[in-house]
């Protein structure tokens, strides 16, 4: 029997019982639907995770100063200070793969002008900070290594900080504001930078030299952190490993001795944010395809009891000239039929709700071309494995028994 | 000498019952010439059943021969008998079987789905020159459900010609209609046969019997009977002689 013969045949066997075509696809659909949406949701965030992470600049690296054994006291990160000018100026002296290093320190406390008064963060940094966070001004100027040397008290505000002390729109730049005590000129505003990854307001800010953070407000010679960006996101590796090499000579290690600092590069943690949510995919995955097995198994229900129920048609078709390998193959391509359409309905289904999740309820979802080529597969072998057992107990069937049958 | 259809030779069929062994037919022996009607009369147990099954392809003899048109039947697989009564065989049951919800057109097409050497376009026109033979042409479209038993009975023979077959074999096919249907059934078998088909007809009934022009009767597994019926009553004859309008 020729396929398009076999194909017509399924087609008004399916089309002679709509509504049960339809209910035995609605487990197929849902499926679909619900391994594609639940993918698209993980994707998503995934990928939202990841975006927020490059927007700091994907090639940031972070120094920290690391634990250090004091007389066997093994003392936290905050206790330990070891980043010093030394380190900044060796680095800019030696190294090869970065293009722009600041240092930062940062100190609390509250920002005033005139009535208005907001706590904050001072961040002190080097002009090559907006740099490697990739983070442009709204307006205004950014202050300069001349700035730094002379330890200026220039800031720049974030915006978080402008709308609590600026609430009636009023120009910030070339405004005195204070930082507790001292008095700062505020010669440009950040651009809005949003949430980060953790959900805190990196808006919440004020920038301003380090060494004036420094020299009046912390009187402190070290550093919380370095900032450095590598020469682009492939060269970080070597970047890291450059950094290491000089930070040991200048803290004068031992080759035995462990680092008294950590390097922390932004793609590690894009790689640690990614399998977490790798691992919510999967899990959400899991469910839909768990999902998807029940709608085969519904399927396989169906054909069953239709074998039962259209035995004498199965008999008469026999009776006449259909060998088993007709019968066989006409239910085979029923339930193949039913859970290719059911998929291909599951598919327009999943991408239309992982659109509107993103519209309602405003969480990020990414329809992924594998997830739904692998959900259309699923579903095609779904028919052919729960199909194949009961189009064979059709094919086995005795022609005169199956007449005779009621 | 006119050409063999059937040629049937000691032909005997067993069932297994668990340890018993029934036997069904046992011992019968006929050939059908082309252009017979026969009739196979026997009250039930009889093996006409039986011996339906064989004539139709859907079963094998235990011992003896049947030779369907030159074919050996006993020696063939599942599969090549599933050809034979695709291509030899026009089968009409007692409940017409019909496929439901199914339109006149496509359950006479049925049987050339399973013959991949005719086209779409063959089969629909040969599935139309076969309700017109059995004088349904302006109902091609009707569902089963909206024809009456005579008019399912006669889609279902216009189902049996379409492959031109060699033999059209017909089981008790006027026993779920009244009288009156049943003369124009048969009228219509004659007409067919007249036309040259070979018809083999299983029925109880004994008027039925009368319009063939041979019977055998069968008992206990044998025949006892195996007669030519000189003067076939015409069954268009029949339809004329009665009452033109029937109240019940």
């Amino acid at each position: 029997m020729s396929f398009i013969n076999l194909f017509r045949i399924a087609l008004r066997a399916l089309q002679r019982n709509k509504m049960r075509a339809f209910l035995t696809m609605l487990g197929i659909i849902i499926g679909v639907a619900s391994v594609i949406a639940m993918v698209a949701i993980g994707q998503g965030s995934k990928k939202s995770i990841q975006d927020q992470l490059s927007s700091m600049g994907s090639n940031m690296i972070t120094i920290r100063p690391n634990s250090n054994v004091t007389a066997g006291a093994r003392l936290d990160f905050s206790s330990v200070q070891t980043l010093t000018e030394q380190d900044i100026s060796a680095i800019k002296k030696q190294a090869q793969y970065i293009t722009g290093i600041s240092p930062a320190v940062n100190q609390r406390g509250q920002v005033i002008n005139g009535s208005m008064n907001w706590a904050t963060t001072l961040q002190g940094v080097s002009p090559d900070f907006l740099g490697i966070r990739n983070w442009p001004l709204s307006s205004g100027i950014p202050f300069t290594e001349a700035d730094v040397k002379t330890a200026d008290k220039v800031c720049l505000l974030g915006q978080t900080v402008v709308s609590n002390l600026f609430p009636n729109g009023d120009d910030p730049v070339g405004k005195i504001i204070r930082f507790n005590t001292i008095p700062f000129k505020v010669i440009g505003v950040l651009a809005s930078k949003g949430e980060n990854a953790f959900g805190q307001d990196q808006d919440d800010i004020v920038m301003a030299p380090y060494s004036t953070v420094q020299k009046r407000i912390s009187a402190s010679i070290y550093f919380q952190n370095i900032y450095a960006s590598a020469i682009d996101e492939a060269g970080t590796d070597k970047a890291v490993n450059e950094l290491t090499t000089i930070l040991r000579a200048s803290h004068r290690l031992k080759p035995g001795d462990e680092d008294d600092f950590t390097i922390r590069t932004q793609a590690e943690l894009i790689n640690t944010f990614s399998s977490t949510s790798q691992l919510l995919t999967v899990l959400l995955g899991a469910i839909a395809g768990i999902s998807l097995v029940v709608g085969g198994i519904g399927i396989m229900n169906i054909m069953y009891v239709s074998v039962t129920e259209r035995t004498k048609e199965i008999g008469l078709r026999m009776s006449l000239g259909a060998r088993g390998k007709d019968i066989l193959l006409q239910f085979l391509v029923e339930a193949i039929l039913i859970s290719i359409t059911g998929g291909l309905i599951g598919i327009a289904l999943g991408i239309t709700s992982s659109r509107l999740i993103t519209f309602f309820l405003k969480w990020p979802t990414l329809v992924s071309q594998s997830s739904v080529v692998l959900s259309f597969l699923v579903c095609a072998i779904t028919g052919v494995f729960f199909g194949y057992y009961p189009a064979q107990k059709a094919s086995g069937l005795d022609p005169i028994e199956a007449l005779r049958y009621e | 000498m006119e050409k063999k259809i059937l040629e049937i030779k000691e032909l005997k069929r067993e069932f297994r019952m668990g340890a018993e062994t029934v036997h069904a037919l046992k011992g019968i022996s006929f050939d059908v010439k082309q252009g017979e009607f026969l009739t196979i009369m026997g009250s039930s147990g009889s093996g006409k059943t039986t011996l339906l099954n064989i004539l139709g392809c859907l079963d094998k003899p235990s011992d003896g021969s049947y030779l369907l048109d030159g074919a050996d039947v006993k020696t063939l697989s599942r599969d090549e008998l599933a050809r034979l009564r695709n291509h030899k065989i026009g089968f009409v049951f007692q409940a017409y079987n019909l496929l439901p919800r199914t339109s006149a057109l496509e359950n006479v097409e049925l049987p050339l789905m399973y013959n991949a050497s005719i086209s779409a376009r063959d089969r629909k026109e040969r599935a139309l020159r076969a309700l017109e033979a059995v004088k349904l042409a302006e109902r091609v479209d009707h569902m089963p459900n909206q024809l009456s038993g005579g008019q399912q009975q006669r889609v279902a023979i216009a189902r049996a010609l379409v492959n031109e077959p060699v033999m059209l074999l017909a089981d008790e096919a006027t026993g779920n209609l009244d009288s009156k249907t049943s003369y124009e059934i048969m009228a219509l078998m004659q007409e067919l046969n007249t036309g040259g088909k070979t018809i083999v007809f299983v029925t109880h009934e004994p008027d039925i019997a009368a319009f063939s022009s041979r019977t055998i009767m069968l008992r206990d597994g044998r025949i006892t009977k195996d007669y030519l019926n000189e003067q076939p009553r015409s069954a268009k004859e029949m339809l004329a002689a009665m009452p033109a309008t029937d109240d019940y």
